[in-house]
């Protein structure tokens, strides 16, 4: 096989590994739109915070400690211990969990019924907030996130290609276990929405809200659920991007692409959105690897906008989504 | 008793349907004119001319613009700062290509140009709406933003792909460039800020603006009605383009002197003005300028209090700021969310009865 093809095949497989991180964060857009219709913008927020709680536990930082020593003078920073990641991570599902609910008490119980376009700003508004309150809580400067997940080019794969091809693939093992744990989060899922007594609530609310509270379904309780789901998952997504990158704002910036990969597989699909992902993070990769040399680097800042500006065009549901029907 | 309708009589139509019913009004707007062309520029110190009074100016023409795209039509944009680069990029490349042709022309052509290509990113706005809308407008965003900092044509192959404007002077007074004056700056905003909000409050209760807000209230509805869709929203589109053009040109031009796309306009700044939209009220042209002025003051008075008063470090004052204006942002919807202008509305309606409002 020439080069370039196996090169093309190297970009390809990177962008796959990619895009699994991009599901990551759609899924959590997917599962917060299906039950209650909203589009979550802080979605990406939530993984950047999600990411500093964890590495401000695992370091025994003083929570608001910038802010403690501008008010008192004081210079606390940290409490002196390191917590171990297993207990770390839980504690972060509890604050998560925490946040979900005053979410759901103080924000989305007084907009029920509002358009969704307001509902889309009122979390554009709670993105905002997170960022300054992560940056408050914990500090803004870039953080390395380590829960244990092996790091580095992966040798098995670059062996087993080399042997192959002739060639060996450079693959980090991060990405490997991204797609390990999204498989893992996707099944548990779907094993949940499909066999709990919970998971169906959820699926019936997010078929029909009136009909849901008909029959005995918390409306309240079901949406606290979804945005704690919603914040675990983010929590994922940020210990992997974390631990790709750092904990930094641009995590926030990053997670915007799950935008279009939404567009791209559905807004009411997960598996669209696993399947988006992985399109989007092929497609940038390809298409930087061949366009480079005619238009210059950097083009995935903006491929998965306009390859969903394309499909909005023509198929505005998505691969997956259900169609959209207007009722006048 | 002032604020009454009461002995007011309208003897002409023209007369029944202008922009100031109330008497007070009219006088009000009329103060405020004579103090912001008269006396402002005498009593405002440079370090507010250039630090608030400029930049809110700016602003105001920016949230007029989205103003009628998301008040008035309905239609969800998060592109605002990368058009602010098409304006302030058009502006460049006509004034560095023509060096003759008067500034303000460039400026007016700028937001033609602008127009031009907000209608082009409008386009998918005739299929969707809502969020999807939003991230079409992304796209808008990160596209215009790479092709600014990458294609060398657009900053003339400067080696530091920075763009910065050279002098240029209107009416024998030097406008642009780093030794122009600050008074000279104020009255090439003001005298845009007033046309265009003249012109964007005659266009939104006219026969456009209503097709505007019959697009915004119900789409299929309109259409049936006789309202062209396909017109309505690419003409908001247009004409909000053209004002967020302008924006941008009068923001590198007279206020920053030199821009780089990717820091002067990324999309915090889009943020920034759809904030201003949100806070100070949406459909509402009044809202524009007190959204502004909020959104520009808010920061200085933090950083008085804050950093120069209790002496935090910046950093964190800048955080409790985005911490405020997304906490406010979520209030505003919740608790008023017709914005600023809307209290102010209910001011009136409380002032034409006072004091005996039953």
């Amino acid at each position: 096989m020439s080069d370039t093809v196996l090169f093309a095949m190297e970009a390809a497989l990177n962008g796959l590994t990619v895009g699994i991180m991009y599901s990551l964060v759609a899924l959590g857009f997917v599962l917060i739109f299906k039950a209650s219709g909203i589009f979550n913008f802080a979605q990406g927020v939530m993984a950047l915070f999600a990411a500093l709680t964890l590495v401000g536990f695992q370091n025994g930082q003083v929570p608001f400690a910038p802010l403690i020593n501008a008010i008192f003078g004081t210079s606390v920073h940290d409490f002196g211990f390191n917590m171990p990641s297993l207990l770390a991570i839980p504690a972060t599902v509890v604050v998560m969990v925490g946040m979900a609910w005053l979410i759901e008490r103080l924000v989305l119980k007084h907009l029920v019924n509002q358009e969704p376009i307001i509902l889309f700003m009122a979390t554009i508004g709670l993105a905002f907030f997170l960022e300054g309150l992560g940056d408050i809580m914990w500090g803004a400067e870039v953080k390395r996130l380590d829960v244990g997940i092996p790091q580095g080019m992966s040798g098995a794969v670059d062996d087993f290609t080399y042997n192959w091809l002739g060639y060996g693939f450079y693959l980090d093992t991060l990405n490997l276990w991204a797609l390990v744990i999204a498989g893992i989060m996707v099944t548990a899922l779907v094993i949940f929405s499909q066999y709990t007594k919970q998971g169906r609530a959820l699926r019936a609310v997010a078929d029909d809200h009136q009909a849901a509270l008909s029959v005995g379904i918390s409306l309240r309780f079901i949406w606290v659920l979804t945005w704690s789901i919603a914040g675990i998952v983010a929590l994922v997504a940020g210990i992997m991007w974390g631990s790709k990158s750092g904990v930094q704002f641009s995590l926030s910036l990053i997670a915007l692409k799950a935008l279009p990969v939404l567009i791209l597989g559905g807004f009411t699909s997960i598996p669209g959105a696993i399947v988006g992902g992985l399109l989007i993070g092929v497609g940038e990769k390809l298409f930087d690897f061949f366009m480079q040399p005619v238009i210059g680097g950097a083009t995935e800042n903006w491929f998965a906008y306009m390859l969903a500006l394309v499909f909005l065009l023509f198929r505005p549901q998505g691969l997956f989504g259900e169609k959209i029907i207007e009722r006048v | 008793m002032l604020y009454r309708e009461a002995g007011d009589f309208k003897t002409s139509y023209a007369s029944d349907n202008q922009t100031f019913p109330i008497r007070f009004d009219r006088v009000a707007y009329w103060v405020v004119m004579a103090f912001a062309f008269l006396v402002l520029p005498m009593i405002m110190g440079d370090y507010w001319a250039n630090s608030v009074v400029v930049p809110f100016l700016i602003y105001v023409i920016a949230a007029l613009g989205l103003n009628i795209l998301i008040g008035y039509t309905g239609l969800l944009s998060l592109g605002t700062a990368a058009f602010m680069a098409v304006g302030a990029y058009a502006t460049f490349k006509l004034t560095t290509s023509f060096p003759g042709m008067p500034i303000y022309i460039v400026f007016l052509l700028s937001g033609l140009i602008t127009s031009a290509v907000g209608v082009l990113f409008g386009l998918p706005s005739l299929k969707i709406k809502g969020f999807y809308l939003a991230v079409a407008t992304l796209a808008a965003q990160f596209f215009l933003i790479w092709l600014f900092t990458r294609v060398g044509w657009f900053f003339n192959y400067s080696t530091t792909g920075q763009i910065s404007m050279p002098e240029r002077s209107m009416f024998g007074v030097l406008i642009t460039g780093a030794s122009a004056s600050s008074t000279a700056v104020y009255f090439t905003c003001l005298i845009f800020v007033v046309g265009m909000a003249w012109l964007a409050r005659n266009l939104t209760r006219g026969t456009v603006g209503r097709s505007w807000m019959a697009i915004r209230d119900m789409d299929i509805a309109a259409e049936i009605i006789g309202v062209n869709p396909l017109i309505a929203k690419l003409s908001a589109f247009a004409v909000s383009s053209f004002f967020v053009g302008v924006a941008g040109a009068l923001t590198f031009a007279v206020y920053l002197g030199a821009a780089e796309a990717g820091e002067a306009f990324g999309i915090n700044k889009s943020f920034l003005v759809l904030f201003m939209v949100i806070i100070g009220g949406l459909g509402s042209i009044l809202g524009s300028f007190l959204g502004a002025a909020f959104l520009v003051v808010l920061p200085v008075i933090l950083k008085l209090l804050l950093v120069d008063t209790l002496g935090w470090p910046a950093d964190l004052a800048r955080h409790l700021e985005v911490m405020i204006i997304g906490a406010l942002i979520i209030i505003v919807l919740i608790a008023e969310p017709h914005g600023i202008a809307a209290l102010w509305r209910t001011i009136k309606d409380k002032l034409r009865l006072w004091p005996f409002p039953h």
